[in-house]
C-alpha cells in the first residue's frame, strides 16, 4: 500500500511539475503554474519521508531530515523575499548552485555507501557528479560575477585550458568506468576537484552581457543532474522533473542564443569581451556632444513620439519608478511615449520587462526590438536608460567588433537620441560604443535615477 | 545493447518523452516571461531533494560522513525549492498587480 501511495505522489508531482511549466508561459496562469508546481514539489517530499523503502526499510533519521528542511525552508524563504528585484538573476543563480551542490552530494554519499556496482552504476553516479559539480561552482562564479564581486577574467589561454580541462575530466571518468580497479575510491575525489574547477574556470571569463544565457545553461545542467539521481533510485518524478528542466533549459538557452544571433559554442568559448576587439580603437579622440537638462526636457515635452530604451544602468539605478513617472509626465503633455525592450537587455532576458511591471508600467507600453525598429524613424526623441550594447551600431556595420551580427535596437534611426550615462566607460561586454559620438546623439551624465528625477522636476516647470 | 535496451524499456520511454514535452512547453513563449519560466524551471530542479532525502534516510546510524553529507544535501535541496518558488512568486506577483 505504502508503495502504491509513494507512487501516486510522484505521478501526481510529475503532472505538476508538467502543468506547471506550461502555465508558466503565459501571463495570466503564470502565477497559479508556479504554485501547482510548488504544491506536486511539497506532496513527492512528504511522500519520499512517509513512503519510500529501500530493501523493506523505511526512512530513517527523520528528525534530522525534517531538522535540515526546517533550516533549509527558514534561509532559503528569508533570502527569496529579502533579495531586491534588481539582484533577482544573482538569487536564480545562487539557488540553482544549491541544487547543483545537492546532486554531487547525492553521488559522493552514494558512492561512499555502495562503492561496487554496474558500469552503468558508475557512470550514473559519476556524471551526476561531474554535473552537479560544474553546476554548483559556475553558478556560484556567475552570481559573484553579477553581484560584481568577481571581476572578468582570462583571455584566450583559458579557452584553451577549459578544453584540456573538459578532456581530462571526460578521461577520467572513462578509465574511473571502465576500469573501476585502476583508480578505486580515489576517482570520485578526482572528479570532484576536477569539474569544480572547471565550472570556476568556464564561467570566469564570460562577460556580463552573456550571463543570462550562462545562467540558463548551468540551470539546465542542474536539472540534468536531478535526472541521473532519478536512474539512480529508479524514481520517477526525479526523473520527469530533472528532464523537463534539462530540455526546457536547453531550448530556453537557445532561444537567447538566438536572440543575440550567436551560437551557443560561441558564448561558451568565445570569452566575449576579453579580447579587446577592433572597436575599442575607434573611440580615442573623438568628441561627445553634451546636453543640459532643460534643454533635454524642451526636447521631450515638444516631440511627438518618444521611446525610452531601458538597460541594466537602470536597475542598477533603481530607476524604473522614476522612469514611469516620466512617461506619466510626458503623456500629460501629449507625448506619446513607448519602451523599447531588447531581448538581452539587463542580466537576464525579460529583466527589464520584470523591472517596469513593478514599477506599473502597463504591458502594452513595452513593444520588443522587432516591432521598435521599424518605429524608429518615426519616432522623435529615443532616451537610453542606461543600455549600451544593445543600442551599439557597431554590431550592424563593424565586422570586426565582438558583437558584430547581433540584432540591436536602431536608435540611431530616430531623429534624436538622449543617452543618460554615468561616464564614458565602455558597456558591460567592454567594447566602444559609435552611438555616442554620432551627430544626432546627445549625451546627459549622471546617476540615472537622480537625473531622470531632475528631468521630470524640469517638465514640471515648463 | 538489446539487454539494455529491454531491461530499461520504461526508462528510456520516459526520458524521450519528457525531453520532447519539455521542449514544446517552453516553446512560443513571450520574451517578458523568460525570466519566470526560468525561475520557475530552477525551484522544479529541487526536486533533486528527494534523493537528498532517499540517501539521508538510508544512512546506517553509524556512518558519520553519509550522515553529515545526507544532512547538508537535504539542506541545500531545500534552499533550492523554497527559495526557488518563493523567488518566482515575487517576481510573478508583479505581473499581477496590474490586472487588478
Amino acid at each position: 500500500m505504502s508503495k502504491f501511495l509513494l507512487e501516486l505522489s510522484y505521478l501526481i508531482g510529475s503532472i505538476t511539475f508538467i502543468l506547471g511549466l506550461k502555465m508558466l508561459g503565459s501571463p495570466d496562469s503564470a502565477r497559479k503554474g508556479n504554485l501547482v508546481a510548488a504544491a506536486g514539489m511539497v506532496l513527492a517530499i512528504a511522500g519520499t519521508v512517509l513512503f519510500h523503502e529501500k530493501d523493506g526499510q523505511s526512512i530513517g533519521n527523520i528528525p534530522w531530515i525534517l531538522a535540515a528542511m526546517g533550516i533549509g525552508t527558514i534561509i532559503g524563504w528569508f533570502m527569496a523575499m529579502k533579495v531586491k528585484l534588481t539582484a533577482m538573476p544573482q538569487m536564480v543563480s545562487f539557488f540553482n548552485g544549491m541544487g547543483g551542490a545537492c546532486a554531487a552530494i547525492i553521488s559522493l554519499v552514494e558512492y561512499h555507501s555502495h562503492p561496487e556496482g554496474s558500469a552503468g552504476y558508475l557512470l550514473i553516479v559519476y556524471l551526476g557528479l561531474v554535473i552537479g559539480s560544474v553546476s554548483f561552482s559556475g553558478s556560484i562564479v556567475a552570481f559573484g560575477k553579477l553581484d560584481e564581486k568577481i571581476k572578468d577574467f582570462g583571455g584566450r589561454y583559458l579557452t584553451y585550458l577549459n578544453l584540456g580541462l573538459l578532456a581530462l575530466i571526460f578521461t577520467v571518468l572513462g578509465i574511473a568506468v571502465a576500469t573501476p580497479d585502476m583508480l578505486g575510491g580515489s576517482a570520485l575525489w578526482i572528479l570532484l576537484g576536477l569539474s569544480t574547477l572547471y565550472g570556476i574556470l568556464f564561467v570566469l571569463p564570460i562577460g556580463g552581457a552573456d550571463m543570462p544565457v550562462v545562467i540558463s545553461l548551468l540551470n539546465s545542467f542542474t536539472g540534468m543532474a536531478a535526472a541521473f539521481g532519478g536512474f539512480l533510485y529508479h524514481n520517477q518524478v526525479m526523473l520527469t522533473g530533472g528532464i523537463l528542466v534539462g530540455s526546457a533549459g536547453t531550448i530556453l538557452t537557445v532561444l537567447m542564443c538566438k536572440a543575440m544571433n550567436r551560437s551557443l559554442l560561441n558564448v561558451i568559448i568565445g570569452s566575449f569581451g576579453g579580447g579587446g576587439a577592433s572597436g575599442a580603437a575607434a573611440g580615442g579622440d573623438q568628441t561627445v556632444r553634451e546636453i543640459s537638462l532643460t534643454d533635454s526636457a524642451i526636447l521631450c515635452a515638444y516631440a511627438g513620439k518618444v521611446c525610452i530604451v531601458p538597460g541594466y544602468g537602470l536597475a542598477v539605478a533603481q530607476a524604473q519608478h522614476i522612469c514611469h513617472e516620466l512617461e506619466k509626465k510626458l503623456e500629460d503633455k501629449g507625448v506619446e511615449v513607448y519602451y523599447a525592450i531588447h531581448p538581452v537587455a539587463g542580466r537576464m532576458p525579460g529583466h527589464m520587462n520584470v523591472l517596469l511591471a513593478e514599477a506599473d508600467v502597463p504591458y502594452p507600453k513595452l513593444v520588443e526590438m522587432e516591432e521598435a525598429n521599424p518605429n524608429m524613424p518615426n519616432t522623435d526623441v529615443v532616451i537610453v536608460v542606461g543600455a549600451n550594447d544593445v543600442v551599439n551600431p557597431a554590431a550592424e556595420n563593424d565586422p570586426g567588433s565582438p558583437i558584430y551580427g547581433m540584432p540591436v535596437l536602431k536608435v540611431w534611426d530616430a531623429k534624436n537620441t538622449i543617452v543618460l550615462k554615468r561616464s564614458m566607460r565602455a558597456g558591460y561586454a567592454g567594447i566602444e560604443n559609435e552611438l555616442f559620438f554620432l551627430p544626432k546623439t546627445k549625451m546627459l551624465f549622471g546617476d540615472a535615477k537622480d537625473t531622470l528625477q531632475k528631468l521630470v522636476a524640469e517638465l514640471k516647470d515648463l | 545493447m538489446a539487454d539494455f535496451f529491454l531491461q530499461n524499456q520504461d526508462i528510456i520511454y520516459i526520458v524521450i518523452l519528457s525531453i520532447l514535452l519539455g521542449i514544446e512547453v517552453i516553446s512560443n513563449v513571450p520574451a517578458i516571461l523568460h525570466t519566470p519560466l526560468m525561475s520557475g524551471a530552477n525551484a522544479i530542479h529541487g526536486v533533486v531533494i528527494i534523493g537528498a532525502i532517499i540517501v539521508m534516510g538510508h544512512a546506517q546510524s553509524g556512518d558519520y560522513l553519509a550522515l553529515i553529507l545526507g544532512f547538508l544535501a537535504v539542506l541545500l535541496g531545500t534552499l533550492n525549492v523554497v527559495g526557488g518558488f518563493v523567488v518566482t512568486n515575487r517576481m510573478l506577483e508583479m505581473f499581477k498587480k496590474k490586472k487588478g
